[in-house]
């Protein structure tokens, strides 16, 4: 683990940094939990691509126009809205170092997810009940798979939240939990960022076509 | 292995660098979200313009959105971990926009092309 192998009588002569220099605990965490966010909108990208070749595809079922309620949409916009504002109030409150303030606005912004994801699942199971079902056409085989894995990936973090509670009321506010906050916060955020493309393309496009 | 001359170096920069957040950020960024969102959903619930010009403004609305979460809520900055970030961002928008634009061209062509009522048999030579 050191650099006499290259050194020579007269000099060390260094090309390469072969010592191990300071690398603190999670320093790249950051930059690589952003790297996976960019593979994970990569997934959704090639998603929303079969969508938009796809979309179309009726098969003579329902399109869009008979399928979606708009309000029901808005709300369950308003509600990622609300629920990534109330996450950035944890980052505040974790900023001040007060851990119960970051585990209540956590639970807020949980309880936001939580109400998105029980509007989602309605919406599902209504189009199902009505024979709007995945197998219908390539539209809805399109559309369960898009919006699916957006809902996965919110519960996930919902998942997350809850784990992430637990480790602030053990630990407290240390470097690894501040961590962890970050990085959900960027998740969260990135889901709110790829349901803008999913309401615009998907519910707002699809009642217009 | 671990008891290196640094480690006093690392206890120093031990407060790993993170974004740092404000208040007046999230405000900004929520409101400007909230007419962001509100303006294209009235946009396509009251129908005031053709099918055309609102699916165009709904889009123009929905990247300028995708603009302020990035800025606003993912505090994305150019000096981010030393650009890396944003680096990463602009290669992955690359690919985006050629798989996107690829895939909706060839299947459009394919579609118009291949399709077996479109061509009037008796034209051909």
């Amino acid at each position: 683990m050191s650099a006499t192998t290259i050194t020579t009588a007269d000099e060390p002569v260094q090309f390469y940094d072969l010592d191990e220099h300071a690398h603190p605990e999670g320093h790249s965490t950051m930059l690589g939990f952003w790297i996976y966010l960019m593979s994970d909108c990569l997934i959704f990208a090639i998603l929303f691509a079969c969508f938009g070749v796809l979309g179309g595809n009726y098969a003579a079922g329902p399109a869009p126009k008979d399928l979606f309620d708009l309000n029901l949409i808005a709300l369950n916009t308003a509600m990622l809205l609300f629920s990534s504002i109330t996450y950035g109030f944890a980052v505040l409150q974790m900023q001040q170092g007060n851990v119960r303030g970051t585990q209540i606005w956590l639970a807020v912004t949980g309880l936001f997810g939580l109400g998105f994801l029980g509007i989602e699942l309605y919406e599902f199971h209504h189009l199902i009940e009505i024979g709007a079902t995945p197998q219908r056409s390539a539209f809805l085989s399109s559309f369960f798979t898009l919006v699916g894995t957006h809902g996965l990936h919110v519960t996930f973090g919902v998942i997350w939240l809850v784990t992430l509670m637990v480790q602030l009321g053990k630990h407290g506010l240390i470097a690894a939990n501040k961590r962890r906050v970050m990085c959900l916060s960027m998740f969260w955020h990135f889901l709110d960022v790829i349901w803008i493309g999913v309401f615009t393309i998907v519910y707002l496009m699809g009642v217009l076509r | 292995m671990s008891a290196d001359p640094h480690h006093h170096a690392a206890d120093g920069h031990h407060e790993i660098e993170m974004p740092h957040a404000s208040m007046r950020d999230y405000v900004i960024g929520f409101v400007l979200s909230v007419i962001l969102t509100a303006i294209p959903f009235w946009l396509v619930m009251e129908r005031p313009f053709s099918n055309g010009a609102t699916a165009a403004i709904i889009m123009i609305f929905a990247a300028v959105q995708i603009v302020v979460h990035m800025v606003f809520f993912l505090h994305m900055t150019p000096k981010a971990e030393d650009g890396w970030s944003l680096t990463s961002l602009v290669f992955t928008v690359i690919v985006v926009v050629i798989m996107l634009a690829g895939s909706l061209w060839v299947m459009h062509h394919l579609n118009t092309n291949m399709m077996p009522q479109v061509h009037d048999t008796s034209q051909l030579p």
